[in-house]
């Protein structure tokens, strides 16, 4: 299987603190891959790091087959990564509309407006609304997801999508994620809701202590239950 | 005679345009500020220099190589952004980790610098720079005389104001802006190139102050310390309007420019003081100014 994104002995610091202490693992063509660990473990500086988001880190970050560790984050981008935050980071001062079409084309086959409507037909009865902001907090997260799946990124980064959120959303933005896996999206997600990524991931990989500590398979999990239960208090 | 509260009309309507006049620099000012501001979080002292720098350029151009002033209007503007942007580059994006002060301590140091050897070279005396041939003369309105070059002061500083507004508000290019304003790490996650971007905003800020600048050139003299004095002015003006904002500086500069007018007809010793003591009311009511938001 082709490999999209290789991260070997990956360091990073916030200023003084340092996060992430030597972090490996390889994300393949299509597959759904999962970050799993306890908050503070580093699973969002490894995303935000892999986009140059990170102020210092050291290492390798092969995406594509192209080494970006040194690399700005907007070149990053522009090999077909789409991230989607934590914090969503709708912008507050645009239209939902024009949330929805502030990122640029950063690649081939990204899907059509029209497509993106028909997967959050909520977005399309709010796009007029004047303040992205505005949207309750499961609809901002359906537009964070949304913008990034216009560009033609093929390989998408998933922060946290179904924190505080209600069930009923949950559950859709999992038919969502399934969606895009059919479509041939591959896909990172970072989750603290392990009943949320369980179905849908076909590898985990456990951090702890800016490290990976424990990687399985979606065949594995049953045996490894146990071992989830120590890593994750779960 | 119409009178208004016991002041004749003409000489109102006289000081409205006046206000006015000074209302258009003092908005295309306080725009190029409350864009950079926006953008790069510095508050640039720099921008009455660059005004200064934008009538010198006007005046070299006519002088030296013979370019009139419609190519001034476009040629002074495109120069002094660039070194702009050469600031830009070269000091300030060394600065945005740090806190606001240390942005504007670098540009009131640079002010202080291109304003001194500007007087060294040129004295403070100041230079004339004439009237576009095509905008002499003027038009009786009946009650007042209009001369036509302060007519198209008003008319394109407004214009210009308003393209600003629009091109910000309305159009893809000032979505980037408006989102790379609120949230600059995740504009360049999408792919774009941000700090190209900033260097790009600083020198169309820089340029609309020698905009300013070029038409202000043959109404005041061309003179190293005529930024020195609308500066400060300026800075007043735009912590009424509220850092930031596109509108509130556009409207704010005409509207402190025509009140500043009216009290010189009504109460002339507090002319040059009404707008600071306007400023002191609003930062005591309302410290974000009227259309700012932080």
């Amino acid at each position: 299987m082709a490999e999209v994104l290789r991260v070997e002995h990956l360091h990073a610091w916030y200023g003084e603190s340092h996060i992430l202490h030597g972090v490996d693992l390889t994300v393949n063509k299509g597959e759904v891959v999962t970050l799993l660990g306890r908050n503070g473990s580093g699973r969002t500086t490894t995303l935000k790091s892999i986009m140059g988001l990170v102020g210092r880190r050291s290492g390798s970050i092969v995406v594509n087959g192209q080494e970006t560790v040194a690399w700005p984050t907007h070149r990053v981008a522009h090999l077909g990564i789409g991230y989607c935050p934590e914090e969503r980071a709708i912008f507050s001062s645009l239209s939902v509309e024009e949330n929805l079409m502030l990122p640029p084309r950063i690649g081939e086959g990204g899907m059509s407006v029209e497509e993106i409507y028909e997967m959050f037909p909520n977005l399309r009865e709010r796009r007029k609304t004047a303040q992205g902001t505005k949207l309750s907090g499961g609809e901002q997260q359906m537009l964070a997801m949304a913008r990034i799946l216009r560009t033609g990124a093929h390989l998408l980064l998933l922060d946290e999508i179904t924190e505080g959120l209600a069930p009923v959303i949950v559950q859709a933005l999992g038919r969502v994620i399934v969606k895009l896996k059919e479509r041939g999206f591959t896909i990172v997600l970072v989750e603290q809701n392990f009943r949320f990524a369980a179905p849908l991931a076909d590898r985990f990989y456990v951090m702890e202590h800016g490290k990976i500590a424990e990687s399985f398979t979606a065949s594995e999990l049953e045996s490894k239950t146990q071992l989830l239960h120590e890593y994750l208090g779960v | 005679m119409t009178e208004i509260f016991g002041k004749p009309l003409p000489v109102i309507l006289g000081q409205t345009l006046i206000g006015l006049i000074n209302g258009s620099f003092y908005a295309l000012l306080s725009l190029g500020l409350a864009v950079i501001f926006g953008l790069l979080n510095i508050i640039n002292f720099t921008h009455g220099a660059q005004y200064m720098m934008g009538a010198f350029a006007a005046y070299f151009l006519l002088n030296k190589l013979g370019v009139n002033y419609w190519w001034a209007l476009l040629v002074a503007p495109l120069a002094v952004g660039v070194t702009g942007m050469v600031i830009e580059r070269l000091m300030l994006s060394r600065l945005y980790k740090l806190d606001h002060l240390y942005g504007l301590l670098l540009t009131f140091g640079l002010a202080l610098i291109i304003q001194g050897v500007f007087r060294q070279e040129f004295g403070s005396t100041g230079l004339p720079y004439s009237i576009p041939e095509s905008l002499s003369g003027g038009q009786n309105l009946g009650f007042m005389f209009l001369p036509n070059y302060r007519a198209w002061v008003i008319a394109a500083s407004l214009f210009t104001c308003l393209a600003t507004w629009f091109v910000i508000e309305r159009t893809k290019l000032g979505a980037y802006l408006r989102a790379a304003t609120e949230n600059p790490a995740m504009v360049q996650a999408f792919g774009v190139n941000v700090p190209r971007m900033i260097t790009l905003t600083y020198g169309f800020g820089v340029a609309l102050a020698a905009l300013a600048g070029v038409m202000a050139a043959p109404i005041y003299q061309v003179n190293p310390l005529m930024g020195a004095d609308t500066i400060i002015v300026v800075f007043a003006v735009v912590v009424i309007g509220g850092m930031g904002s596109i509108m509130g500086a556009v409207v704010t500069g005409f509207g402190l420019g025509i009140i500043e007018g009216l009290t010189k007809v009504f109460y002339p010793e507090a002319s040059n003081t009404v707008i600071f003591v306007i400023m002191a009311i609003v930062l005591m009511i309302r410290p974000q100014g009227l259309f700012g938001s932080r």
